[in-house]
């Protein structure tokens, strides 16, 4: 502010308690002494996006890590769906966390920055309109391999029944709803199907395919592949990437057969008392720049369109399942949570694995 | 006479197991120098992941949280284990004597589940808690009371409860007596069980994973290193770990031949 | 004894009270919830009903259980095999030795269980320090498979719990003092029959300790499955923790905790009544 000297000391005096005040003020105002919990997987997370939004906003994150979908259920069913104001889960365990109740009723006005997704991205079946959850990565499962190693896999059927020469050479996803996705989509059947003739056909075919597996591996397939220990494994695409980034003859491709789109959401649980701070990191987290830097950074598929647009279009030469179109990514099935089935799931895979 | 084949066989297999038990440590310290960073290439001598460790704010936190947790278990295992092991000593119970040894045989991971659904019904729905370090304490301190309460009950069973009654038959108070003739005399017992508890504690993973809230401990921060596959500052931090775990035993050693000689 | 039952009492009751809350209601608890059922979007839903049992009941949970007390066993056994005669070998040294070799043997033990799991992979997978090791020596062409089944859990097993064989039977030996321990150390010409004649039935509290010490934890581990076995089997631990965490299916989880619990328990009272058997029998030949 720019006055008369000759009225400087006054002005001077009036600007302190103005400032004292607004600061006072400001303190007072919930948002400046807010911190919010927010659970993400482990390295899911661009290193800049929690500093950025604590400097554009002054609420404080305190940023936990879980392993697995699973891992952040169980500690949700511990404190009775409390503890956090925000967890990042995949799209059928936000419905589950929605259908207990735990999951907040977003307030689309609080989220403008929901235009910036893709109109599909808010079409999904577990939660239709993005009423409980915000889409932060997505993409797709198919088959990860070592071109220089082995020819280039078409089918899931190369994973179910591979060469000889791929036995005891390829790894399969460990987690329920991944591990039977092969054997269902080369049977035509749903990935969320709860028909019990359906699983034992699939877990048949699963058994089968188990002789020539190396191991069930969710998280290190990618440095099998860059040790050589394996030659094709079952891998989220964004994983994939870890192995291309550091042996580029490594390739993805999705199987003829088609497969899935999975949805990593973010989910506001309806215990926080921090409702409109956990809004802002959900607008914030859909600006087109933080988009940019979770697919630069983490190497993972937004379906934040502005976002994608922005992207380095050199990463998608890198990485080419970055540039699968969202058109292609929508004909595929998203997983739902299995409901009354899950015992039969579960009891399905012991039979595989047990 | 001595056979000296028998020996031999003895010695052979004795060099054997340790081969067995240091193999793998001398893998991760030897590659915790290596450049290259991968298991299956040598790279070139560096410290590089030493210098990535000491960087590392999670695995300093971690490290820090999983001090505080041992140190709280260890303390409420000694407050109420030591007691525990006196009143064991007096009742002489079959059953009490028994029921010690109860934690022992729950595996942890049903432990760790049965924590979870009493924590819900009364910390969390009664009380409105959280999970955190405190209820890994309380998880971690449920076990350790068992191990000292056995440790200190071993040795009370050669107390010489005759120095208590001389000590108070001369009119030294009960308070007295307890710190200056009997609390020395069990104090190896004691030590010895802490011991156990911090070292357990330090290195408990499974209840720890399911127990701790938005803070994790060193064990929890390891797992995910390493299924989230190959890093080498893993192998820098078991260096680390071995060269503490030396230095204590080192030290540890020497405090008991000072005791012994004095 | 001065003070009587009362200040007993006052003794055990704070770790009592504890135990009552954080070991009892725990354990009660999923006792509890065996006989209630599965939410449809998980959690507990309180109608009581057997059906949990009824399921734990199947072939399939009983292969995995048959499994897992394979592997238990297996451990059992091998680290019984080596922690005896290493046992023996340290009790027999002079005894200013004895404690630095006990120390050399423990020490492992002191690092961190995870990494030297984690450092069994480095060493056993198809292009490991083993396998390369192998091919250096043209023993083999290709690889071997020593990582991802029974053998590398077992080796897990054995590298993670061998001290609590050791240390049961070490302390048994030095009680028998050092003369005993040496004569029938002294391995000649019928050193197998005084082997099985004087030390191991005088060892035997200590065996059967450390036997129990290693077969209870290896029964109920379901990292060391998860991390050396490649997930490709399952054990009684991955399917508790499966049922917990994947299946959200709390109230079938805690049935199968329950029958584990129970059949450890089983377990450990009969190794009691062992002992106390054999005290008694040792008792009578004292006496005679």
């Amino acid at each position: 502010m720019r006055h008369r000297p000759a009225r400087v000391a006054i002005l001077a005096a009036l600007a302190v308690l103005v400032v004292a005040i607004a600061a006072s003020a400001a303190t007072a105002r919930p948002e400046q002494s807010v911190t919010l919990t927010i659970s993400n997987w482990d390295a899911y997370t661009p290193e800049d996006l929690i500093p950025r939004f604590e400097k554009a906003t002054g609420i404080k994150v305190k940023l936990a890590k879980h392993t697995t979908n699973e891992d952040i259920m169980g500690k949700l069913e511990a404190q009775n769906g409390g503890g956090y104001d925000i967890v990042f889960v995949s799209g059928p365990f936000a419905e589950a966390l929605r259908k207990r109740g735990w999951a907040a009723r977003l307030d689309h006005k609080k989220i403008p920055n929901l235009k910036n997704l893709y109109p599909g991205a808010s079409k999904l079946a577990y939660d239709r309109g993005n009423r409980y959850s915000v889409p932060y990565t997505w993409g797709t499962t198919g088959l990860c391999w070592r071109s220089d190693l082995t020819r280039q896999p078409k089918s899931w059927w190369d994973l179910l029944r591979p060469a000889p020469a791929l036995r005891g050479k390829i790894t399969m996803l460990a987690t329920d709803r991944w591990l039977m996705l092969p054997a269902l989509k080369v049977l035509g059947y749903s990935i969320n199907t709860t028909n019990p003739a359906h699983l034992k056909r699939a877990a048949a075919l699963l058994e089968e395919a188990k002789k020539n597996l190396l191991a069930y591996d969710d998280t290190t397939f990618y440095s099998k592949l860059v040790s050589g220990e394996a030659h094709l494994v079952q891998a989220w695409d964004g994983w994939c990437n870890y192995g291309i980034a550091e042996n580029p003859k490594i390739k993805f491709v999705v199987p003829k057969e088609g497969s899935d789109v999975w949805v990593d959401t973010m989910v506001v649980l309806a215990k926080s008392k921090n409702l409109d701070a956990a809004h802002k990191f959900l607008n914030f987290v859909l600006r087109p720049d933080s988009g940019k830097s979770v697919t630069e950074l983490v190497l993972y598929k937004t379906p934040n369109e502005v976002a994608m647009r922005s992207v380095k279009k050199a990463l998608a030469k890198q990485f080419p399942n970055l540039a699968i179109p969202p058109k292609k990514l929508l004909t595929y099935e998203t997983e739902r949570d299995l409901g009354k089935a899950q015992p039969l799931w579960s009891r399905t895979v012991s039979e595989i694995v047990g | 006479m001595r056979s000296r084949g028998g020996e031999l066989s003895l010695g052979a297999l004795f060099v054997g197991t340790l081969a067995f038990l240091y193999l793998p440590i001398a893998v991760l310290v030897g590659l915790s120098f290596n450049e290259s960073g991968l298991p299956t290439a040598w790279g070139g001598f560096s410290t590089r992941w030493y210098g990535e460790l000491v960087r590392d704010e999670e695995i300093k936190d971690a490290a820090l949280a999983t001090l505080v947790v041992a140190l709280g278990a260890t303390t409420l295992s000694v407050l109420l284990g030591t007691p525990l092991a006196f009143g064991l000593d007096r009742l002489r119970s079959r059953t009490l004597d028994g029921l010690v040894f109860v934690p022992m045989i729950i595996p942890d991971i049903v432990y760790a589940i049965a924590f979870l659904s009493a924590f819900n019904l009364v910390f969390t729905q009664k009380l409105g808690q959280q999970l955190g370090l405190w209820s890994v304490v309380l998880a971690h301190a449920t076990f350790g009371i068992a191990f000292v309460a056995i440790v200190v009950a071993t040795r009370l069973a050669h107390f010489d409860h005759s120095t208590v009654e001389a000590s108070l038959d001369l009119g030294a108070s009960e308070l007295r007596t307890f710190l200056e003739v009997t609390l020395p005399q069990i104090a190896p017992g004691v030590i010895a069980g802490a011991l156990i508890v911090f070292t357990l504690s330090v290195d408990e993973f499974v209840i720890a994973f399911f127990t701790a809230g938005i803070e994790v401990t060193l064990p929890i921060k390891i797992y995910s290193m390493v299924r989230f596959g190959v890093t080498p500052v893993v192998n820098a931090l078991a260096a680390v770990v071995l060269g503490v775990s030396i230095v204590l035993v080192l030290a540890a050693m020497r405090l008991r031949g000072r005791e012994e000689a004095a | 004894m001065r003070r009587g039952r009362v200040g007993s009492a006052a003794l055990v009751s704070p770790a009592l009270l504890w135990w009552a809350g954080l070991l009892v209601l725990p354990v009660g608890l999923v006792l509890a919830y065996s006989f209630f059922e599965r939410g449809v979007y998980g959690g507990v839903v309180y109608d009581w009903t057997l059906d949990n049992y009824r399921r734990a009941w199947d072939p399939l949970y009983l292969g995995v259980l048959g499994f897992s007390v394979r592997v238990a066993l297996e451990s059992t056994v091998v680290s019984l095999l080596i922690g005896f005669p290493v046992a023996l070998f340290i009790a027999t040294r002079p005894a200013r030795w004895r404690t630095v070799l006990l120390v050399l043997v423990i020490l492992p033990f002191w690092t961190s269980l995870l990494i030297r799991t984690y450092a069994w992979i480095v060493i056993l997978n198809d292009e490991g320090i083993a396998n390369r090791a192998l091919r250096e020596l043209g023993l083999v062409e290709g690889s071997v498979r020593l990582l991802y089944n029974e053998f590398a859990i077992v080796v897990g097993m054995v590298s993670t719990y061998l001290p609590l064989m050791i240390l049961p039977i070490y302390a048994a030996l030095e009680r028998l003092g050092p003369e005993l321990v040496e004569a029938a150390a002294d391995l000649g010409a019928n050193a197998w029959k005084r082997l099985w004649t004087v030390l191991v039935p005088l060892t035997l509290p200590g065996i059967a300790a450390g036997c129990i010490f290693v077969f209870v934890p290896s029964l109920g581990n379901f990292i060391i499955p998860d991390l050396l076995g490649g997930g490709r089997r399952q054990m009684v631990g991955t399917l508790v923790q499966s049922q917990f965490l994947e299946a959200r299916d709390w109230p079938f989880g805690a049935t199968l905790a329950v029958s584990l619990i129970a059949m450890l328990l089983a377990l450990v009272l009969m190794q009691a009544w062992l002992g106390k058997r054999s005290s008694r029998e040792e008792a009578v030949t004292r006496a005679v």
